[in-house]
């Protein structure tokens, strides 16, 4: 394609649709095609993702499809590659994103262009952070997404937007500003800035600790893990219901993503060093996250709360730094995106029909919503971690990761299997069963044909990779298993030298 | 075969929970019950295959389920002696559970949804007795858990069953996350969840230290006792106990399937299937023993005093689980698997025909209200003595080989705490025979006190009035209880239209028999509650034992439990019988010869009563020490921990300082996400000129 690969088509493609959709005019005419055209254009995208799938190989552990050429004279490249661990979180995002047009169809009715503009911005920023293979536009991409997400936030959100998208920005100024002296200092170091250079650049050990931190920042932020984590809460319940299927699906992918990019390969040294307090911090997430999770009164900050203690699963399972944790943990990133989106989307039907998110709004409707009823069972089932739906196999995989790791971590956090199976059928027991008392909910229509489009897929996939999850983790099998390699070489030559020294 | 007899529910539940709305109630309810006949008529075949014949066989499905690392999970069956016991168990009485059905859910509405969750069950089950690694057995064991909660809050509009759904849902997890570590234990030690290979490396882990939680431990005990919290979470065991006499909100037959004859029973097989690694812990056997012991002689006290007729059964599974348990931790796996048979068949008998009951009294469960129904209600009558003979240990039933075993065994054994279980069995027999008795007496015996007995007038339009009640589904169903019975379904006039004019024509009752569709699982069971015993001891604990069971149970070089088992002193085999002849008689005297002795029993012991009443203050204890704790923290982090501290110190006192410092209102509407991008734009520009300037040097 011009001589540019797959992946520079992942990029260019959404904004082809984003000049496609700013000629169009704002009559009802124009309303109808850029819907279209945006749904149109995810869909191709994810199209195209699946070529590039089908052109991955999941044998080889390096970096593929890789996109090199010179930019800005000879000082800086840019350069594209996926390898195993980021292949799975492009799918996912291409996936998720006619989804999120689709939601919006109807929710959508004010400053449609403008929406479905800034979730195609949102969506190349979102895949270039996966495939950059370059410090500087991995920067570029990381933060720039966050801007079309503070618009979605704060224009189209909820009442109390503002605070909601100023508390976002507060928190991931500061994280980002600190990952870039980091990023100065390594290309100070390995003056390169091509991430696979980098790989294969050793830092000295004083180093690695304060760049490490620095990277901790930002990622940490977006996770969220605790006690950073609350602005997600307020985020989630005043965005959109797309802009919810996002935060939680791909955005805070993005810290778990930088974590194994930069954080475990390039400062082994550290991460082990540091690993003792990211479980500490997960596991205080799991537990307290699922217990501020149990006593909420709206259903989104409640699913936001249960998020949180979720990715405390990915964080411990990463950092347990075996096959099984960080396999886990990809896992459970890819499962987390699908099963609480699929709730976002969920909570958003409901919202559609009576507009308001607090639960004690709620009750009895499998009455008058019986479909409903039966596919929110099934997400609410993968929120819990039932065996046999997706969200099983990641939390079993990082639990057991965990459990090699150090069994207290593991330990406390299985105590999280008993709670998240608390706050989850406490809330689909409030929401569904009980007796249909409310007058606003009788006339409640179950799922239309365009919801039903949008849910079923979701509920097959999860099952799906609860019974064969082989497809995500053997893609990431080869690339998780060379970076342990690696983390493990790494960690011997450090002390063989500190032998030697003595 | 293999394939079909676990797929064929799984079939079953899917047509009927996907289609059941286009085909209609009658053909989910034919198609899921003939799936269940075939399953179970398959599984008699593979029973007498491999029980009397065929070795042990593997059966792959599906492939590989989880590949990570050194890790291997697929999806496999393990066929042996075990599993085609569990599998007759299971699928026999599920299917007649499904045909009963047809007759007690008559009424209704949800006719298809309820066939699907009862055949899900069915399926969940048969995955957790046939899998051939412990990650399957967990997807069996939450599956069975997931169709334990839809079934018992199946009447979604009582807020009681709702209740005890998410309560039964969550005690079984506290169990589940014991075997989850156990699970984890077993990988870390033998790099394997696969059965083989598990066994194999056991006998090498035998009193083997570990350092792990900061103690000194013998590794295979820890394992044993993490797996075991899994066992008693989902067997009901003393403290995870809670949730099952709640359970009893379902649905009846609900009732006599998943918590009675085959789920709570998968703690029982589940410890037999890992004999060979309990063989290798004494000290976690002691354990069992122990837990075994106190629920049998718990549950049986709490049911002397129960007035819910499916209460006292309830407890009384409860306790009979006690018993398996025991068996096992003595090391007679087979005996608990022989009891865990029979039990199935009475126990299941004793539920259907406490449904009958129930059926015939429109939905009054409350014992008080009954009486003098063995008249009204003959066959049913007649079924119940059956099954109560049968649970009491009446001589030549099933309960007379396999109970009585079970007490005889934990005599002979020499392990620590066997002595205390058989003293405690001992007694717990004699309480069982009283209630039991009991039961029977209040049902059946004496005056009728059921609403209008006695006044003989306007019975005729509700007497055997059911098609004049499907009209109206279930408003006929009131389960009154009083405060007393601990807040039983106060209303359970479920899922229809709320039509406040039939309410009180449930207070005119007519007893009336059972149609066939329900009878006839009854007789089956009856059979199978008189012969069992008496056809397959020989076979379960007898000599032939050794070769039915051709090494699916393991016993280690010093278990001679089933040979000791001959040799205690002569008295000790009558120890049983003569506690149920006490129970019966004591039992007799009370509700029959001296009527009104069993409240004044009470009024003088007015304490121990209230306490057994109050199944010993269990759910009063639990909501103080976790239930309001978990919401209070919950309030107290959210609030306090995020509210005030982290967001106080973080970005609102950021935002607060940063506009106290500009003096004014800022516009932050749009302004500061212009301000965010200029910011990184700055930052970016800033790192790209420095890598120019770089790059120049």
């Amino acid at each position: 394609m011009f001589g540019f690969g797959i992946l520079t088509g992942l990029l260019v493609l959404p904004l082809v649709g984003v000049a496609f959709i700013l000629f169009q005019r704002d009559d009802e005419a124009g309303l109808r095609n850029i819907r279209w055209a945006a749904l149109f254009t995810t869909i191709v995208t994810f199209l195209l993702s699946l070529y590039a799938w089908a052109l991955f190989d999941t044998g080889n552990p390096g970096f593929q499809l890789v996109e090199q050429r010179a930019w800005l004279g000879n000082g800086l490249t840019y350069k594209l590659g996926v390898d195993g661990i980021s292949m799975p979180f492009v799918l996912l995002t291409a996936f998720l994103m006619p989804f999120c047009i689709a939601a919006s169809w109807e929710s959508i009715t004010h400053r449609v262009k403008e929406y479905m503009v800034a979730f195609l911005v949102l969506e190349t920023f979102m895949i270039g952070v996966f495939v950059a293979l370059d410090l500087v536009w991995f920067y570029i991409f990381f933060e720039a997404g966050l801007i079309p997400m503070f618009l979605i936030i704060g224009v189209w959100g909820g009442k109390r937007r503002i605070y909601a998208s100023f508390k976002f920005f507060l928190y991931t100024l500061i994280g980002s500003l600190l990952m870039l002296l980091a990023m100065m200092a390594m290309w100070g170091v390995a003056g390169t800035t091509d991430i696979e250079q980098l790989l294969k650049t050793s830092f000295p050990s004083s180093m690695q600790t304060w760049l490490w931190l620095a990277f901790f920042a930002s990622f940490a932020v977006k996770m969220p893990m605790w006690p950073v984590h609350t602005w997600l809460p307020d985020a989630h319940v005043e965005a959109p219901t797309a802009g919810s299927v996002i935060l939680a699906g791909i955005l805070l992918k993005m810290g778990g993503y930088g974590f194994l990019r930069f954080s475990l390969p390039m400062f082994p040294e550290a991460s082990q060093y540091f690993a003792p307090l990211v479980w500490t911090l997960s596991v205080i997430a799991i537990v307290y996250t699922s217990l501020v999770a149990l006593v909420q009164e709206d259903m989104k900050k409640l699913i936001a709360y249960s998020s949180v203690a979720h990715m405390g699963f990915v964080t411990m399972g990463l950092f347990a730094m075996n096959a099984q944790g960080v396999q886990g943990a990809v896992f459970q990133m890819i499962s987390h995106g699908l099963v609480s989106g699929a709730l976002f989307l969920c909570v958003g039907v409901v919202y559609d029909r009576l507009h308001t998110r607090d639960i004690s709004a709620y009750g009895g409707i499998v009455r008058v919503m019986p479909v409903y009823a039966a596919v929110f069972m099934v997400f609410t089932m993968a929120n819990v971690g039932l065996p046999g739906t997706s969200g099983f196999v990641g939390e079993f995989l990082t639990l057991l990761g965990a459990f090699r790791a150090n069994p207290w971590v593991a330990l406390f956090a299985t105590s999280g299997v008993i709670l998240s199976a608390c706050y989850a059928l406490y809330l689909y027991r409030r929401v569904v069963f009980g007796a249909l008392e409310k007058p606003a909910l009788a006339g409640m229509k179950d799922l239309d044909r365009r919801e039903m489009a949008l849910l079923l897929p979701l509920v097959v996939l999860t099952i799906w990779y609860g019974v064969k999850p082989g497809a995500i983790l053997d893609a990431s099998a080869a690339s998780i298993e060379l970076l342990i390699k690696n983390y493990d070489a790494a960690l011997v030559a450090t002390k063989a030298a500190a032998i030697a020294l003595h | 075969m293999y394939s079909a007899i676990v797929f064929l529910p799984l079939l079953g539940f899917l047509i009927a929970g996907l289609f059941g709305r286009q085909i209609g109630a009658r053909m989910s309810e034919i198609i899921t019950t003939s799936l269940l006949f075939i399953a179970a008529a398959l599984s008699w075949v593979a029973f007498f295959q491999v029980g009397f014949g065929a070795t042990k066989l593997l059966v792959p499905v599906l492939g590989e389920w989880i590949v990570s690392g050194g890790l291997r999970v697929d999806w496999a069956f393990r066929i042996d002696t075990l599993t085609v016991v569990m599998l007759v168990v299971v699928n026999t009485v599920s299917a007649l559970v499904h045909l009963y059905s047809i007759g007690y859910m008559h009424e209704d509405p949800h006719r298809p949804r309820f066939f699907a969750y009862l055949s899900l069950f069915t399926f969940a089950m048969l995955m957790l007795v046939t899998s051939d690694n412990l990650v399957q057995m967990f997807f069996g064991w939450e599956g069975v858990g997931l169709a334990s909660y839809l079934l018992i809050g199946f009447w979604y509009e009582k807020p009681s069953a709702n209740a005890a759904a998410i309560k039964a849902f969550v005690v079984n997890r506290v169990g589940d996350f014991g075997f989850a570590l156990g699970i984890f234990m077993i990988f870390a030690l033998t790099g394997s969840v696969a059965l083989d290979q598990i066994f194999a490396a056991a006998p090498g882990l035998a009193n083997k230290p570990m350092q792990i939680f900061g103690m000194n431990v013998d590794a295979m005990t820890l394992t044993c006792l993490l797996l075991f919290m899994g066992a008693m979470g989902k067997s009901a065991q003393f403290l995870l106990h809670t949730w099952l006499p709640d359970a009893m909100e379902g649905p009846t037959p609900v009732s006599a399937l998943i918590h009675a004859a085959t789920m709570v029973t998968a703690g029982v097989f589940m410890v037999a299937r890992l004999s060979p690694l309990f063989e290798q812990a004494p000290v976690a056997l002691s354990v069992v023993i122990f837990f075994g012991a106190t629920t049998a002689f718990f549950a049986a006290t709490v049911g002397l005093v129960q007035n819910d007729i499916k209460r006292v059964i309830a407890y009384s599974t409860c306790s009979q689980l006690g018993y398996m348990f025991v068996a096992l931790g003595v090391g007679g796996y087979s005996l608990a698997i022989f009891h865990l048979f029979t039990h199935a068949f009475f126990k299941a008998l004793l539920f259907l025909g406490a449904g009958s009951v129930i059926h015939a009294m429109h939905h009054e469960q409350d014992m008080r209200k009954m009486g003098g129904l063995a008249k009204r209600i003959p066959i049913t009558f007649w079924m119940m003595i059956i099954g109560t003979l049968a649970l009491t240990g009446f001589p030549l039933t099933a309960g007379f080989f396999s109970k009585d075993a079970i007490i005889e065994a934990a005599f002979a054994s020499q392990r620590s705490g066997a002595i205390y279980a058989f003293i405690l069995t001992a007694i717990a027999a004699g309480l069982t025979s009283f209630y039991s008795w009991r039961l029977i007496y209040m049902t059946f015996f004496g005056e009728p006190r059921w609403a209008n007995a006695g006044h003989g007038h306007q019975v005729d339009d509700h007497g055997q009035a059911a098609p004049v009640k499907s009209a109206d589904g279930h408003a006929v169903a009131h389960g009154h209880a009083d405060a007393h019975t601990h807040g039983v379904a106060v209303h359970a006039e479920t899922h229809s239209e709320p039509v406040d004019g039939h309410h009180d024509h449930a207070h005119h009752v007519e007893p009336h028999e059972s149609p066939k569709v329900m009878l006839i699982p009854l007789y089956v069971l009856a059979f199978g509650a008189i012969f069992s015993g008496l056809i397959f001891r020989n076979a379960f604990i007898g000599d032939a034992g050794a070769q039915f069971w051709n090494q699916s149970l393991y016993y280690g070089p010093q278990n001679n439990i089933l040979e000791d088992l001959h040799h205690v002193p002569a008295l000790v085999p009558f120890v049983a019988t003569i506690m149920m002849a006490t129970g019966f008689i004591v039992s007799t005297w009370m509700y029959i010869y001296a009527p009104g002795s069993a409240g004044r029993l009470a009024e003088r012991h007015h304490i121990l009563y209230r306490f057994f009443l109050n199944k010993w203050y269990f759910d009063e204890l639990y909501d103080f020490i976790f239930v309001r704790p978990a919401f209070w923290l919950g309030r107290l982090f959210w609030k306090s921990g995020d509210g005030k501290i982290i967001d106080r110190f973080g970005p609102d006192g950021v935002s607060a300082r940063v506009i106290d410092a500009a003096g004014r209102v800022v516009k932050l509407q749009t302004g500061f996400v212009y301000h965010y991008a200029f910011a990184m734009l700055i930052g970016v520009a800033g790192f790209i000129t420095w890598y120019l300037l770089g790059g120049v040097r």
